[in-house]
């Protein structure tokens, strides 16, 4: 009789013990956050560290979001294009391009493809470290790896997004123009023009701005924290890796819901 | 292994250029270069219904952007909404008697007001009240109105 | 020098360890272990492969914290010292790590000098000084501009005793330095532990399952398994050995207290039996 309870209830009893080692994770990435953001006043007076940082998190992760900045503002310009023509509004692509780029695909598109390229290199050259001992030895030399190694590449992380972001956006708006002006007779004065009408710089660009901060945050810190907290061998580290995406990913179109709804001004 | 100095460069580069977007994104992308107006003075409006008027709405005369709203208010004495007005200081040739409507942009765009210019002398200078107003045209109240007009028919 | 096993001696004893009790999880690591660790000596601690060797050099770095019991180190408890005090006692401890550990993004010269450009504010001239002085004394100061991945194991770890010892600390931890190295670089390892541990006065603890390298440069020695203490003494001592145990683990016999059979029922039921 107890063999058969057992039976019925061990579904509910992993389930309950996945949240309970859910929420310690949880707890135990919140602490991380915090230590890191601890160390990070002094990282400040030694700025080669955050340079370098800067250099692989963001300067490397540039190229992909060019050019997939560039394809999505083709993409755009066609759809928009073809859906606007059946109004016979095609003269407002500037707005829909201009608005759906810096509200929404510039920071959510930018922030997955850099917790794809950036996260998962973090996340991988943490778990490295973590398994070649490398953090050990940090503290056993008095040297505090969060001042060190990790507020260097948090702060990385979080400058390099939003510019990041506004790159993506700025060559979407272009290919849409070459696009839409250049291969399918969009004017291109009403282009530019209902663009600025509609665009509020408030509203819209300083809105799609601190989304880009809000995911950068958001996934720099998963990706350090997972590739700090992964199994130091390496199954560990490459499930680590793979985690630290999809953790990203999810938390960046989950907050993306949330600021929105925050930050949209229904006028 | 790239150079210390290569890397500062790159880094620099990169910064640049991603302030170079944002500047791009916010200059000709957005209504910045609009947005920012020189010095203003401020009158106020009240009206019965505001409809969809936000604070930052735009102030035109003659379709052309001369001022914003900067504050709406309610009062509770007179039931009367309380718009703050602020018109850029270049454009103070507005008669006391001029009066602000509440419009729509097209046929369901964004609501603004309107300034109808007056005949009197004398011209709105800050902190102002205006005299004449209209409120927005709320769409239930006009098929209400045409209702009742079909009813009597 | 003298052992005996508790010495009342104080400044003889640089470590202290007394009852110490240290559990992971559900499993026992220590339970209620006492050592001593005598200034100058190299003191080897071997035991089987998972006995909380590397738990214990984590112990006494304060990396770490016991159930109960005392470390002091240099009369300092350690689990009592502000992270201020922890950090500055640190400086003077080095620990060679089993894999290295060097920085992965830093060459030879860069990884040896990163404790001095971290906690000194020396020139850089001096700091060269310092660390080809270094790198001279385990023989690789032909090495300063590689990058760790281009060194082997063998090399790796003599540049991280480099670094181990660029501060000039008071005492090195070795964590299974022997472990899958060949016998030249085994040779070389060896006789820098011992030499270095002359010359420059420091006191050393290697954790190892290699008996024959490590009783052979060790002034004394620990043998250790499920949480305790089973042997302790000189090489020479160990060599007398009551313990059958400890027999068989320095010995490396096959079959003793540590069975070779894997409990299992009786031979010919399991091939024949219902």
């Amino acid at each position: 009789m107890g063999e058969l309870w057992q039976y019925l209830t061990a579904p509910f009893t992993a389930l309950g013990r996945g949240a309970l080692r859910s929420f310690e994770r949880v707890g135990r990435s919140t602490l991380f956050l915090l230590q890191v953001l601890r160390g990070v006043p002094a990282v400040l007076l030694r700025p080669w560290l955050i340079v370098q940082q800067t250099y692989s998190v963001g300067v490397l992760t540039t190229v992909i979001i060019l050019v997939a900045g560039g394809f999505v503002g083709m993409v755009l310009g066609l759809q928009l294009f073809n859906i606007l023509v059946r109004f016979n509004s095609e003269s407002s692509l500037g707005t829909t391009v201009g608005l759906t780029l810096v509200r929404e695909l510039g920071p959510v598109v930018t922030a997955l493809l850099f917790a794809g390229r950036a996260g998962s290199a973090l996340t991988a050259e943490l778990g490295l470290m973590k398994a070649t001992e490398q953090f050990s030895a940090m503290e056993m030399m008095a040297v505090d790896p969060f001042k060190r190694v990790l507020a260097p590449r948090f702060i990385a992380g979080v400058v390099s997004m939003p510019l990041l972001a506004a790159m993506f956006s700025a060559i979407g708006v272009l290919t849409a123009y070459v696009i839409g002006v250049g291969l399918l007779g969009v004017d291109a004065g009403s282009y530019w023009s209902q663009m600025q009408n509609s665009v509020d710089f408030y509203n819209d660009l300083m809105t799609g701005f601190y989304k880009s901060l809000a995911f950068g945050f958001v996934s720099t810190w998963i990706a350090l924290f997972e590739g700090y907290d992964s199994v130091p061998t390496s199954e560990g580290v490459g499930r680590a890796t793979t985690q630290s995406v999809v953790h990203s990913s999810l938390a960046v179109l989950g907050l993306n819901f949330i600021l929105t709804a925050l930050l949209l001004e229904t006028s | 292994m790239i150079s210390r100095r290569g890397v500062e460069l790159l880094v620099g580069l990169f910064v640049a250029l991603g302030i170079a977007a944002l500047f791009m994104l916010a200059m000709q992308v957005s209504n910045l270069s609009t947005v920012s107006m020189g010095d203003t003075y401020q009158v106020t409006a009240r009206f019965t219904n505001i409809g969809g008027l936000t604070a930052r709405s735009p102030v035109k005369a003659s379709g052309v952007r001369v001022g914003r709203v900067t504050d709406i208010r309610y009062d509770d004495k007179t039931h009367e909404a309380i718009v703050t007005l602020a018109i850029e200081k270049r454009f103070n040739q507005f008669p006391v008697d001029t009066a602000a409507s509440i419009y729509t942009s097209g046929l369901l765009g964004e609501q603004y007001i309107a300034l109808q210019p007056g005949v009197e002398d004398q011209n709105l200078k800050d902190g102002d009240k205006m005299l004449f107003t209209n409120s927005a045209m709320v769409l239930e109240r006009l098929i209400g109105k045409f209702m009742v007009n079909k009813m009597e028919q | 020098m003298q052992f005996d096993n508790q010495t009342g001696a104080g400044d003889d004893v640089l470590i202290r360890v007394r009852d110490l009790r240290f559990r992971r999880g559900s499993r026992v690591i220590f339970d209620g272990v006492d050592m001593d660790f005598h200034r100058g000596a190299i003191t080897a601690i071997m035991g089987p492969s998972g006995a909380g060797k590397t738990t214990l050099l984590k112990l006494i770095g304060a990396q770490l914290q016991p159930e109960t019991g005392s470390i002091e180190v240099d009369g300092l408890n350690i689990h009592e010292l502000s992270q201020v005090d922890l950090y500055d006692l640190r400086k003077r401890m080095g620990m060679l790590f089993q894999s290295g550990a060097l920085l992965t993004d830093l060459n030879v010269f860069d990884n040896v000098a990163y404790p001095i450009r971290e906690h000194t504010r020396l020139p850089e001239r001096m700091i060269r000084y310092l660390v080809l002085a270094k790198l001279q004394a385990v023989g690789l100061r032909g090495a300063a501009g590689l990058m760790p991945s281009e060194l082997s194991g063998g090399m790796a770890r003599r540049v991280a005793l480099a670094r181990a010892i660029v501060l000039d600390p008071m005492m090195i931890m070795y964590d299974e330095p022997f472990s899958g190295q060949d016998p030249i670089s085994m040779g070389v390892l060896m006789k820098l532990i011992r030499d270095l541990n002359d010359n420059l006065g420091l006191t050393s603890i290697i954790v190892s399952h290699d008996v024959t390298e490590a009783s052979s440069i060790a002034d004394y020695i620990y043998v250790m398994a499920e949480g305790k203490i089973m042997e302790q003494g000189t090489p020479r001592q160990m060599e007398d050995t009551h313990s059958e145990w400890a027999r068989q683990f320095l010995n490396g016999l096959p079959d003793g207290p540590v069975a070779f059979h894997y409990p299992a029922p009786d031979y010919g039921q399991d091939l024949f039996g219902g």
